[in-house]
């Protein structure tokens, strides 16, 4: 460790316990935050392309995930490390702001890790490999821009639309029925978008899944879906036409929120509180009545008596629904919700086509489906699978699928998939490389190299021989300017992705490119370490 | 440089060969545990909890071995969950659902062992599952214009579910039962209806089917036992003392006196609450929750049949068979729906008396009394009757029936077989595992009864060969036989359900290769 020394050769104590501290410095700071980089990086490197592999996760509490998803893998993994976690950081921002697209900004990342070790190794400077990584990937996002395509759907044709979302989930285990999967997405999207003001709320459409049936079972409900019963088993199980109550109060006796007591002395005391207690059942209920309610909803428990007294009156009821739902079934039915029996007025309502029980499989399980809502905009997907995990892995690959459809929404600019936009950009990064002057040449060349890496992984998890496969498509784009060229990982027999119909949002590819290289630069600019030991 | 450790402490994570070595040896090892209860001549096992008593099961139903096994390794995790499932979707078949996705995972381990992609047999797996169930629904019988024959298809499919549980001995009377109950439902799914009562005391033989309702319960004492005609209320009320529901109330007194107001004044309530009830017009009242001496008193004055603490579950379901509805308030006497039936007296099942309502007004309900020897042949007893139901019940909806003694699995081999002739390229050796996979089925099923499965298995093959054949393996004479003659069947739905579920769970852990465990969550110390 260096330390000062003083005159007469006593040392400076700089950093508090500085012997319990161990310390990386220099170059060998550099290499271990990049080795660890490259090792997440390995990890998710199998998972990339349609026939990527999956990760078995096992909790700390021992339930097991199954997954492919590149930020839920690294979500769940526990990791230790320091710039572990950055590359862990990586992929959820990815997550957040693109939805798509999480493993291949790992791999990318390590990739670029890999290449400025080498360039490390020749004793270049960090930073100007950080600088020469930062010209190149403007250079690849500009190129991207270029070979970019508009793309055209209307509300009329979604075949394009259904086209893209299949590509995303074509490497999930879903892929068996992505045709089904990735039409439910895009009419759910659609149906909440705004085509006209370009957004779309994705917290309209709620993903639920249940275990059991098959997953060609999985329907798209233009309504919201609530796991609850009906509060007494003698309610009817379907209502039409109806008018929802959304209730934040429960049908029991008021409990004050300050403390009190009412003090029973007399008999006639008793009487009367007894008659209050009976009328004040009867009172909730007609107020229900009163404004026109034929469904409650309510977020409480209810009393045995105002149970049968909802029965009684022919009132259906629904008790212990969560906040979150309450709010999605108040959005959906454009009701409100009442805190207070007194403040429900008939405005206040919720309305729905159709509300309806239904029963599922050998065991009990009812969930109640609000259909046909005055404000159509909140729809439910609803997931039936094999298996929890089969089911939990089909949400994520949903809402993949559901995040692609709306950067398409949001930007219809798309650029053709199976590495071919990588490549592509590549190519143009090698030829501009020569062109700058001094040691970033190298760095940007580098970089070149590094893109090659994820069409290298497709090919590599597809069975393929990625050096040869990689080559022949690099040349045949040459030769050809054309920059539709990729790795044909589902062996269909021809490598223009353009016929193939496998593409990708432009501001997902450009956004990977751009995460990965101010990760990468971080790391670079990194050159010391310091870190309590362990003991 | 050492390589960084980015993983916490304890995490552990295995790759690549080895990950998919340990998710290979997990799911085999616990396919073993249960493949030995497969069939009609399959063994029981004895699960023993860890929890207080050390309690004992004695049971071979898949499901229910799986679920109280502890097990650490993921991917039999995977198969624990898809035999869970298939237990609450179509009720039977859990065994086979296991068995079938770790026979195909030991062929795929195999075609691994080949330098074979994982890839490439799942998609063999895929075409092959795709064409075995087409090659299932061609030959499937449908009998549902056909009352009469339908009824009989049931009733071989009970008889096939049942042969290889403890039922087996009686299964002629279980599978009447069985299909008496589910024909009662008339397509309705919801087992709730039918209740199971389980008498230690007897033998099996003795269980019967009771077409009105049984409640597990005594009469009060003083009362009528019986009633014919009877006016029930069903009700879900307080009856012991009706207390103040408002929040913070509280009895204050300063004398002796007015506490005895005061109970007067309750006890005036109740009575009050009583006459109510009574002013109904009821000669029964059903009450979910107690009922205390005075009211009960007061009823036996009245003449009226009490019965307290009936469980949340008799109450719906007399609530449904009575055509009643659940009361808890009595304020308006006229608009309260009665529930009806012909006659309720007290019962003797073995030394217990219980109450029987028959002459009911809705009959889809009905009660299975169950007796035997001991608490363990019942409790398998019944999980054996409910598969039989669950089967039976999604049969009436999904009417369409196989044979059954592995036929179905040879034609699906037959076929998948033939696809891999015709299929070019690496996926022919995964169809072609797929293919055997499914034989190992109709292998294990003879390997269990003791017989000579490698001659029986060649046999049925060769038998196979013709079209249109019936040939299955006929465990009770140990030969092949013809299974349509023998009235051996099976629900087709049950079936899709294993072909689909194993083939989607054998995939799911072939894709997998690598497994990173947590390090496990430490637990705090309570103390």
């Amino acid at each position: 460790m260096a330390l000062a020394f003083d005159e007469y050769g006593r040392p400076f104590i700089i950093l508090k316990e500085q012997d319990q501290k161990t310390r990386l410095r220099g170059i060998e700071a550099q290499k271990a935050n990049i080795s660890a980089g490259k090792a997440v990086a390995r990890i998710l490197r199998t998972s990339l392309g349609p026939k990527g592999m999956d990760k078995i996760l096992q909790s700390p509490d021992g339930d097991v995930t199954i997954t492919n998803d590149g930020a839920t893998i690294l979500e769940q993994m526990d990791v230790d490390n320091q710039i572990a976690k950055l590359m862990v950081e990586l992929s959820r921002s990815q997550d957040y702001e693109i939805g798509d697209g999480t493993t291949g900004v790992v791999v990318m990342a390590g990739a670029l890790l890999e290449q400025a070790e080498r360039l490390l190794e020749r004793g270049i400077h960090p930073i100007r490999v950080a600088e020469g990584y930062e010209m190149a990937s403007r250079i690849a996002v500009e190129h991207l821009e270029h070979i970019s395509k508009k793309f055209d759907f209307e509300a009329t044709n979604i075949e394009p639309l259904v086209q893209t979302c299949m590509t995303t989930l074509s490497s999930k285990i879903v892929n068996r029925c992505k045709r089904h999967l990735a039409e439910i997405s895009v009419k759910a999207v659609l149906s909440v978008a705004d085509l006209d003001r370009k957004d779309v709320n994705l917290d309209m459409i709620k993903v639920e899944g249940k275990v059991g049936g098959k997953l060609e079972d999985t329907e798209l409900i233009y309504g919201i879906t609530v796991d609850k019963d009906m509060s007494h088993p003698q309610m009817p199980k379907q209502i039409e036409d109806a008018k929802i109550a959304i209730l934040t109060c429960p049908f029991e006796p008021p409990k004050p929120k300050t403390k009190h007591k009412v003090d029973i002395d007399t008999v006639e005391k008793f009487q009367t509180l007894r008659l209050q207690e009976q009328k004040y059942f009867d009172d909730m209920v007609q107020k229900c009545k009163d404004v026109g309610a034929t469904l409650v909803i309510c977020q409480w428990g209810f009393d045995d008596e105002a149970n049968h007294l909802l029965m009684h009156r022919n009132l259906p009821a629904v008790r212990w629904v969560g906040g979150v739902e309450l709010e999605l079934i108040a959005i959906a039915t454009g009701g409100r919700i009442v805190p207070r029996f007194q403040e429900l007025t008939p405005e206040k309502l919720g309305r729905a086509g159709l509300v309806r029980e239904k029963s599922f499989g050998t065991t009990k399980d009812k969930m109640l489906y609000i259909e046909h809502c005055a404000n159509s905009r909140a729809v439910t997907i609803f997931i039936r699978g094999g298996n929890k995990m089969m089911i939990e892995e089909t949400k994520r690959s949903i809402h993949d699928a559901l995040c692609v459809a709306r950067n398409l929404i949001r930007n219809n600019s798309i650029v053709y998939g199976g590495g071919s936009a990588e490549i592509s950009c590549s190519i143009a990064v090698e030829a501009a490389a020569d062109k700058y002057p001094g040691v970033e040449q190298y760095a940007i060349r580098a970089f070149a190299d590094a893109l090659d890496s994820v069409p290298m992984a497709l090919a590599e998890n597809s069975g393929l021989q990625p050096i040869e496969t990689l080559s022949a498509v690099k040349s045949q784009q040459i030769k050809e300017n054309n920059p539709h060229y990729g790795i044909d990982c589902n062996d269909v027999g021809t490598n223009n992705m353009r016929q193939q119909d496998v593409f990708e949002t432009l501001i997902g590819k450009q956004q990977q490119i751009l995460l990965a290289t101010q990760v990468v630069k971080m790391i670079l600019k990194i050159d010391d370490v310091i870190s309590p030991s362990d003991y | 440089m050492a390589i960084e450790k980015i993983l916490k402490d304890d995490a552990s994570e295995e790759k690549g060969e080895r990950a998919r070595m340990a998710s290979f040896v997990g799911a085999i090892a616990i396919t073993d545990l249960v493949k030995t209860t497969l069939g009609p001549k399959g063994m029981d096992k004895i699960l023993q909890s860890t929890g207080r008593g050390h309690g004992v099961t004695v049971t071979n139903d898949g499901a229910t071995i799986l679920k109280s096994l502890h097990i650490d390794n993921p991917a039999a995790k995977v198969l624990i969950d898809i035999s869970k499932v298939q237990d609450d979707e179509v009720g039977d078949g859990t065994t086979s659902v296991v068995v079938l996705a770790g026979e195909l995972l030991r062929e795929a381990e195999k075609l691994v062992a080949a330098k074979i992609h994982p890839m490439t047999i799942i998609s063999g797996y895929r075409m092959a599952a795709e064409c075995a169930r087409n090659a299932l629904s061609q030959r499937v019988v449908d009998n549902k214009e056909n009352a009469e024959k339908f009824k009989s298809d049931l009733m071989k499919i009970a008889r096939t579910t049942l042969s290889s549980k403890i039922l087996s001995q009686d299964k002629e009377h279980f599978a009447q039962l069985a299909v008496d109950a589910v024909m009662r439902l008339k397509g309705s799914t919801n087992l709730e209806a039918i209740q199971i009562i389980k008498k230690p005391g007897g033998s099996l033989m003795d269980s019967f089917l009771d077409e009105g309702f049984i409640l597990d319960k005594k009469i009060g004492l003083g009362q009528p036992k019986r009633i014919e005609n009877a006016k029930i209320l069903v009700a879900n009320t307080a009856m012991d003392t009706d207390k103040v529901k408002i929040y913070g109330a509280r009895v204050r007194v300063d004398s002796m006196s007015k506490v005895a107001e005061i109970e007067g004044a309750e006890k005036e309530k109740m009575r009050e609450k009583v006459q109510k009830i009574i002013a109904h017009g009821i000669n029964c009242f059903v009450n979910r929750q107690l009922i205390y001496n005075f009211p009960e008193e007061l009823f036996a004055d009245a003449g009226v049949l009490a019965i307290e603490h009936a469980d949340f579950d008799g109450i719906e379901r007399l609530a449904l068979v009575t055509g009643g509805e659940i009361a808890s308030t009595f304020d308006n006497p006229e608009s309260v729906k009665i529930g009806h039936c012909k006659l309720i007296e007290e019962i003797m099942i073995g030394e217990d008396k219980s109450i029987h309502f028959s002459g009911v007004e809705m009959g889809q309900a009905c009660t299975i009394v169950l007796r035997g020897a001991s608490h363990h042949v019942l409790d398998e007893a019944e999980r054996s009757l409910h598969d039989a139901l669950c089967v039976l019940s999604q049969t009436v909806n999904d009417t369409r029936v196989l044979l059954g003694g592995g036929w179905p699995e040879m034609v699906m081999a037959k076929e998948v077989d033939e696809l891999a002739r015709k299929t070019p390229g690496k996926k022919s050796h995964a169809i072609e595992a797929f293919s055997r996979a499914l034989v190992a089925i109709p292998t294990i099923i003879a390997d269990n009864a003791g017989l000579d499965s490698a001659d029986l298995v060649a046999q049925l093959r060769a038998a196979h060969h013709k079209e249109g054949c019936n040939a299955g393996i006929d465990v009770i004479s140990g030969s092949v036989g013809d299974m349509a003659e023998l009235g051996i069947s099976e629900s087709f739905k049950v079936k899709q359900a294993v072909l689909l579920s194993a083939t989607e769970a054998a995939e799911m852990i072939l894709r997998v290769d690598e497994i990173i465990t947590c390090a496990p969550r430490q637990r705090e110390d309570r103390m």
